[in-house]
């Protein structure tokens, strides 16, 4: 059984009185542990798709099953327990609370979780080293580079144990040699078997993935499979 | 999220922003110190007027005999002797009657050794001195009614003291006249101020009703040329004694139904309680005034934390990606206003406690903090930040992930 299963998934916005679809019948399955980049122009509905996946919005039609349950009708409530449990985020801006040190950031999830103090602190610190930054502990983001603020924020996807992380332009905001750090990252978690999809315009990133999805005007115009460049080689 | 988390969560989002939170429970403090100080000043006047009614005496009645008409002339009260002292001893077995005293007064003149006073002199009997509130300072206080009367000794009051024998003196044991008739001082009154009127308490001599009668007035031998002081008895409402006094007298004078009482009662406690009951109307204008500010307080509170959310709207939509459900963002924003509106209601107390403190050590007041207002004015800054919380709360709530995301 796939990670996640598309069927048909429609959306439709509704900008005053005229409808625009984002998304016009998207059919599409991700096996676990693979590496999608999602390809496209803006406008092209790549980051509808993204929300979509992410459980930050519902489908207008269509199906959409995430690790075999039917995620397309449940209320705001559920949508959260599932982004909490089963995906993480890493976003083009970093979006990490200021004045806040990366021990904290990266606790964030465990904390809506439930998890008891303590076990909390010990994740994050645990996720923290496997992004390289267990000397950072407790720098907040004004005291990390623009890469180092990244890693937190992939620790902050990782800590909860997802299935699931969902990169919007990871690297939009990181010159070349950051970026290939962070590309090594993620490829290092998918081989430990977590899925990651990741959005971007630019081929070169893409090109870290196994699998290259290419969007255009809200349908899948492109789907191919090949051999990935491994960003821990040509940083050495 | 356990509610430890959430306030350590809330405490950590106010103490990024310190200035700000301070100025936002400054509203809180600010009104709610108003309240508990204003309290105060008005419980502090209340009491002060319940004070120089306590110094009077306590659940006073005062019984006076009726007017004379002589000619289509009416005299006042009291020109009239119409009481008796059978009078006084029935009304002293009424079970609504704690004490009952005579008070036989004029103004005589008063001699020591080197100086003389013209003072108020009056005669009365040991539980006249219960009835008003009277303590003996130095030396003993009056023989008893029964068993010597007539006896001619004399209580001074300490401004007596210092006309006759200067500030410091001890008179107990000297020899004074009053009307030219020798007395032995035997006590000294302690000191009780001014009257709510400003007549000096403690400007009056009094010495036994027996000797008084006997010796400075003459004549009357059974009527009371005077009024009768009467305490009601301890739970009994003075205006049963009151209607228990007006009977007994009635029928021992034997008025029929429809005639007019040749005598008259007066309740000095129902003054007293008007006095109070507008003190009291103060009281509450002044909390009124100071429960506006801490109306305000609380709008500035809703008002920042608008400003807040607005601020933090990326912070929202990070937070609900990663898991928050809409009622841990509600919480979180719902516990932030209320330790801002709590912890300014806690500082306002204590600002208040001073405040009210340094008002009463400068106007001399007792100090009345009451510990209901304390507890009310804490309770209404709570609700304050709950009720002007909830909204920014509920706004932030229902914000979308996605929007919030991309806010800028």
């Amino acid at each position: 059984m796939a990670l996640i299963e598309l069927r048909d998934v429609a959306r439709v916005y509704q900008m005053g009185d005229v409808e625009v679809a984002a998304l016009r019948g998207v059919s599409l399955d991700v096996e676990r542990g693979e590496f999608v980049a999602v390809m496209g122009t803006s406008g092209s509905g790549k980051s509808t798709l993204m929300n979509l996946l992410g459980c930050l919005d519902r489908p207008s039609s269509g199906r959409y099953r995430l690790d075999g349950a039917e995620v397309s009708a449940l209320s705001r409530e559920e949508l959260a327990f599932i982004r909490n449990r089963t995906l993480g985020f890493v976003f083009q801006s970093f979006n990490l609370l200021p004045r806040t040190s990366a021990l904290e950031n990266v606790e964030l999830p465990l904390l809506y979780a439930g998890v008891p103090a303590a076990e909390r602190r010990r994740r994050a610190q645990a996720a923290l080293e496997r992004v390289g930054l267990g000397a950072r502990l407790d720098h907040t983001p004004s005291q990390l580079s623009g890469g180092q603020q990244q890693r937190v924020a992939i620790a902050r996807a990782l800590v909860g144990e997802p299935k699931l992380i969902l990169a919007d332009e990871p690297t939009g905001n990181l010159d070349t040699a950051t970026s290939i750090e962070v590309m090594a990252l993620l490829q290092e978690l998918g081989r430990g078997g977590i899925t990651v999809m990741l959005v971007t315009h630019e081929t070169d990133i893409a090109s870290y993935a196994a699998r290259n999805i290419r969007m255009r005007d809200g349908r899948i115009i492109g789907d191919e499979r090949r051999v990935p460049v491994q960003a821990a080689e040509q940083r050495a | 999220m356990n509610p430890l988390a959430i306030l350590r969560t809330a405490l950590r989002a106010l103490a990024r922003n310190r200035l700000r939170s301070f100025l936002t429970a400054l509203g809180i403090i600010i009104g709610v110190a108003a309240v508990i100080a204003m309290v105060s000043i008005g419980e502090g006047a209340k009491a002060q007027v319940e004070q120089s009614f306590a110094a009077m005496g306590t659940n006073l009645l005062v019984v006076r005999s009726g007017s004379s008409q002589a000619g289509g002339v009416r005299g006042g009260f009291g020109s009239q002797p119409t009481l008796t002292w059978d009078d006084l001893a029935a009304i002293q077995q009424l079970s609504s009657v704690r004490y009952a005293a005579p008070e036989l007064r004029s103004s005589a003149s008063v001699m020591s050794e080197e100086q003389n006073w013209t003072t108020r002199v009056a005669g009365v009997t040991p539980d006249y001195l219960m009835i008003r509130n009277w303590r003996i300072a130095r030396g003993q206080g009056l023989p008893d009614a029964d068993s010597d009367s007539g006896a001619k000794v004399a209580l001074l009051g300490q401004t007596v003291v210092e006309k006759l024998f200067g500030a410091y003196a001890d008179p107990v044991g000297q020899s004074i006249r009053i009307r030219n008739v020798p007395f032995e001082v035997i006590g000294v009154l302690e000191r009780k101020g001014q009257s709510g009127i400003g007549e000096d308490y403690d400007d009056t001599v009094l010495v036994p009703v027996r000797a008084y009668a006997d010796r400075l007035q003459g004549g009357l031998k059974n009527y009371i040329a005077g009024m009768i002081y009467v305490s009601a008895a301890l739970g009994v409402p003075t205006q049963r004694t009151e209607r228990d006094l007006t009977e007994l007298l009635r029928d021992r004078h034997r008025i029929g139904p429809g005639r007019e009482d040749d005598f008259s009662v007066r309740n000095l406690e129902e003054l007293a309680s008007a006095r109070e009951a507008s003190t009291q109307t103060l009281t509450t204008l002044l909390a009124a005034i100071a429960a506006v500010s801490l109306l305000v307080g609380g709008i500035g509170v809703m008002n920042i934390m608008l400003v807040s959310v607005t601020e933090r709207t990326r912070e929202i939509g990070l937070r609900m990606a990663v898991g928050a459900r809409p009622n841990d963002i509600l919480l979180q924003f719902l516990v932030e206003a209320l330790v801002l509106a709590l912890v300014g209601g806690l500082i306002g107390v204590l600002l208040g406690v001073a405040i009210a403190q340094r008002l009463s050590a400068g106007f001399g007041w007792p100090l009345l903090i009451r510990l209901d207002v304390v507890l009310y004015a804490v309770l209404v800054s709570a609700a304050v930040g709950v009720g002007f919380g909830l909204y920014p709360a509920r706004r932030a709530a229902q914000l979308d992930p996605i929007e919030a995301l991309r806010y800028e």
